[in-house]
């Protein structure tokens, strides 16, 4: 049994570790609220631009010579996975989350003896697919002096895609990032974000729209576009997801050492009332002998 | 009949304004400025950067926008734009820090000709905002 001391010094050491993880808590609580009212007030963008899309894609008049980011290079060779991550650790399931779902996509891709490369966003991405899938990561984005995500950040992620499919380097692109559902509910996703995938969106309306200029011209401006919207749509979730998951796992670490306490309290008293029995006894026998 | 229509302007971190009662837009259009009035056709474009002007009851606001889709269908007219500055509260130093960025890039040697227009538009629409 360890001595009082000892005991002593535990207590207080987990008592130390509850008030970082309850102080972090409280932090997640309060960014969360600032991240999901951000990804509330981004959705209206990110819905209306898909709107715009797919009333073009649908009144576009050559299917054929549509722009290679809608209708895709025609093939499916290459694919290029991008990570979404996040740059801090202790947020829970959050970061192993999406690595679980990306890396269950990666073995199918491989299985099929397709091509495989990994754009990682966020550190805690790149630190755990470095083992398995290092020879695959071909960058690591990180933004870790930006405190919020922001337009301007998702779009150099977008632009580095495009960039990288007009050079032909891939063929099919996803994306993966964790969707906010609620404080204790993320769901990893996989969107693909090129070519377009307009899955079951049947509702675009019959309407006929004038274009000016023609509607090759525009979609060939919007969809690299769209691609950054797209990204920045995942970042915004991606970034209430990880307050949302820290601030219920620091929730779960603080009652967990509010336990831990408790226990130890309880064994320390335990101890030092055993001491002073012990000694009694002592005393008592002594007296006894006399 | 009231000649009126919704505006929506959009931009990626928040719906920057809503007013339901404007009577004219006119915006900066790829091919030229663009009136709009109550009942326009549906229509899809995309901007080049110059001013939009905003006309309701309440008076004329101006807004300086680089770059955005339009589209205007059942009356409602939506903008979508990554970068739009209202020009009754844009500071001089906020012109002055785009013109600067936008003549480092039109100084730059490996521009693309469309690229090029749009970089000397926005250095023009700049310059006679000062």
């Amino acid at each position: 049994m360890a001595s009082l001391d000892d005991l002593k010094k535990r207590i207080a050491s987990v008592k130390s570790t509850q008030k970082i993880t309850k102080a972090m808590k409280m932090v997640a609580a309060a960014k969360l609220r600032k991240a999901q009212e951000s990804a509330e007030k981004g959705r209206p963008y990110s819905e209306k631009m898909n709107n715009v899309i797919l009333n073009l894609s649908s009144g576009i008049s050559d299917k054929e010579n549509a722009p290679k980011l809608l209708a895709g290079t025609g093939q499916e060779k290459v694919h290029l996975c991008v990570v979404m991550t996040s740059d801090r650790g202790l947020c829970g399931g959050f970061n192993s989350n999406i690595i679980k779902k990306a890396k269950s996509y990666f073995s199918k891709i491989l299985d099929e003896n397709k091509e495989l490369k990994i754009i990682t966003v966020g550190s805690k991405g790149n630190d755990q697919l470095k083992r398995t899938y290092g020879d695959k990561i071909i960058e690591n984005i990180s933004f870790k002096e930006s405190k919020n995500a922001n337009y301007f950040d998702a779009d150099k992620v977008g632009k580095v895609i495009i960039e990288k499919f007009e050079a032909g380097e891939f063929d099919v692109c996803t994306i993966f990032f964790n969707k906010f559902k609620n404080v204790i509910t993320q769901i990893p996703q996989a969107q693909q974000i090129i070519p377009l995938n307009d899955e079951g969106n049947e509702n675009s309306s019959d309407e006929s729209y004038e274009f000016e200029p023609d509607e090759d011209e525009i979609l060939s401006n919007l969809l690299p576009k769209n691609i950054s919207t797209q990204i920045f749509k995942a970042m915004l979730e991606n970034s209430a997801s990880e307050q949302g998951s820290r601030m219920s796992a620091m929730d779960n670490a603080t009652r967990n050492a509010g336990e831990m306490v408790d226990k130890l309290t309880i064994e320390y008293n335990r101890s030092r009332q055993a001491a002073i029995t012990k000694e009694l006894i002592e005393i008592i026998s002594g007296a006894e002998s006399l | 009949m009231s000649e009126e229509f919704k505006i929506e302007i959009v931009n990626p971190e928040k719906s920057f304004l809503v007013k339901e009662d404007v009577s004219e837009v006119v915006v900066p259009a790829f091919e030229g400025e663009m009136g709009i009035l109550k009942d326009h056709i549906s229509i899809i474009s995309f901007l080049k950067p110059g001013i939009i002007k905003v006309s309701s009851k309440s008076g004329d606001e101006n807004y300086y926008v680089e770059d955005g889709i339009v589209e205007f269908k059942n009356n409602n007219l939506s903008i979508l734009t990554s970068s739009i500055y209202n020009l009754s509260d844009m500071d001089k130093s906020i012109q002055q820090d785009l013109l600067k960025k936008a003549e480092e890039e039109a100084g730059k040697s490996d521009i693309n000709d469309q690229a090029k227009y749009l970089v000397d538009q926005k250095i023009e629409v700049l310059k006679t905002l000062n």
